[in-house]
């Protein structure tokens, strides 16, 4: 892979990773890019590294332009080791002029790196630093994704370089939005938000809006995974606008785990409700969905129900793992209700309720329990589930307010 | 005196510490932390606190 030309003198010098198939947890199948970028000036300016193992194709970028022993200043607009794990050793090779990160990121270069004599230059709000021909804008950005997040922005070429913000795991041979398909791209887009950032939409609301507030010229937004946005920045602008105010489509997700049967049974008896009411929805088997493209789903449904037979007076891990999971990213405006079957004890759907109830999910349903394998009796209990759904759906569209359950 | 916990990034303000980095005494109340403070870790506002 060649290093890629921005605009005039702006270059992509990152790294593709075609190997990563979980991201902690977050399942990439389409691997991933780590992308770093160099401006060519009077003060040659690199941004951002790559993980640790790709140093050497971000180096071999690099020196396709020039000798990296000319760079001046190295910016940091993100401490997470996908970013930063190369930087010992590019700081040590370059010896450049200025570290430049935001205060929280220096703390956290300071707790990761442990080099109090890096030329460290923090950026105070608003700051300007000129290159030559260029000039250098940042914003700090902080919880976009972690405290010391930051934007850089290239005030003559209009390139904003985003970080984690606006990215996507998407590692193609492609660099351009324009060249990958749409489909794929905003498939990517929409994961990435719904597992890296749904917990901070308040913060990407008040980013949006600040964004618009400065009427900040965009021509291209260059995050740190996946494709550059240079022929329709606004599309990922306006996605971002949509999703941090988790605006359901109107449907309903039944994510479940079951031991021997009956629970699955069950959960297609409420799918069975759901369709004679109109409802759009999806059975989603944790045994063969993975929790990161079950969240993808979450992040614009508008109601969620979950199942789980009982496992040891407990919940099934899978589902366990699911609830911790969806828990951190804490999806908002969901309708929720739980179903399960059971041998004696019968705790997850209490439990499945409960962990709802934390989420602040409106709870329309009390649960709905039944022991070892059910039969129609039951099955027609689980279909009216499915309608107590799809009724308050139909309130939620007509605007009508919907209260949870005791 | 009852901490409080940011929502958005989980910091914990505890009245007995302040935040005096960041201009509030030790021993400040919540209701007494100015309504311009924000988070030190992430910057979120006192309205994106809860009671812990």
């Amino acid at each position: 892979m060649k290093p890629v030309e921005l605009a005039k003198n702006v270059y992509w010098v990152g790294a593709i990773d075609w190997l990563t198939r979980d991201f902690h947890g977050y399942s990439t199948k389409r691997g991933t890019t780590y992308n770093a970028y160099l401006i060519v000036d009077e003060k040659i300016t690199l941004i951002d590294t790559v993980k640790a193992p790709y140093r050497s194709e971000l180096m071999h970028h690099i020196r396709a332009i020039i000798d990296p022993k000319k760079i001046d200043y190295l910016v940091v607009n993100h401490v997470e080791m996908d970013h930063s794990g190369s930087l010992p050793e590019v700081v040590k090779e370059i010896e450049p002029e200025k570290v430049i990160c935001s205060k929280m990121g220096h703390k956290a270069l300071l707790k990761h790196f442990h080099q109090e004599d890096w030329p460290y230059h923090i950026v105070t709000p608003g700051e300007e630093l000129s290159l030559g021909e260029k000039t250098l804008n940042f914003l700090e950005t902080r919880m976009l994704h972690w405290p010391d997040s930051m934007f850089t922005y290239i005030k003559e070429d209009q390139i904003v370089f985003s970080s984690d913000a606006f990215g996507q795991h998407l590692g193609t041979s492609e660099r351009f939005d324009d060249e990958v398909n749409q489909d794929v791209l905003m498939y990517e887009s929409t994961k990435y938000y719904a597992n890296i950032l749904t917990l901070y939409s308040p913060i990407v609301k008040k980013l949006i809006a600040q964004i618009e507030e400065m009427q900040l010229p965009i021509k291209m937004i260059a995050p740190d995974h996946g494709v550059i946005w240079r022929k329709n920045p606004g599309k990922i602008i306006d996605a971002y606008s949509r999703w941090c105010v988790n605006e359901g489509k109107g449907n309903a997700l039944i994510i479940y785990d079951t031991m021997w049967e009956s629970t699955r049974k069950m959960a297609k008896a409420i799918a069975e409700g759901l369709q004679e009411k109109g409802v759009s929805y999806k059975l989603l088997d944790l045994q063969v969905n993975h929790r990161s493209d079950v969240m993808t789903d979450v992040l614009d449904a508008s109601a969620v129900i979950l199942g789980c037979s009982t496992l040891n007076n407990g919940l099934l891990p899978r589902m366990a793992g699911f609830l911790m999971y969806m828990r951190g990213l804490r999806p908002t405006n969901i309708l929720g209700a739980a179903f399960g079957s059971f041998g004696w004890s019968g705790e997850a759907v209490k439990l499945m309720n409960k962990s709802m109830q934390e989420m602040k999910f409106t709870m329309i349903h009390k649960g709905l329990r039944v022991q070892y394998v059910p039969e129609d009796v039951h099955l027609r209990e689980c279909v009216e589930l499915g309608h107590t759904v799809a009724e308050a759906l139909e309130d939620l569209k007509a605007g009508k307010e919907v209260v949870s359950v005791e | 005196m009852k901490k409080q916990r940011c929502l958005v990034c989980g910091y914990e303000y505890d009245p007995e510490a302040g935040d005096p980095g960041n201009g509030v005494a030790p021993g400040t109340a919540w209701e007494d932390v100015p309504d311009d403070w924000c988070c030190p870790v992430c910057g979120a506002g006192k309205d994106e606190f809860e009671e812990v």
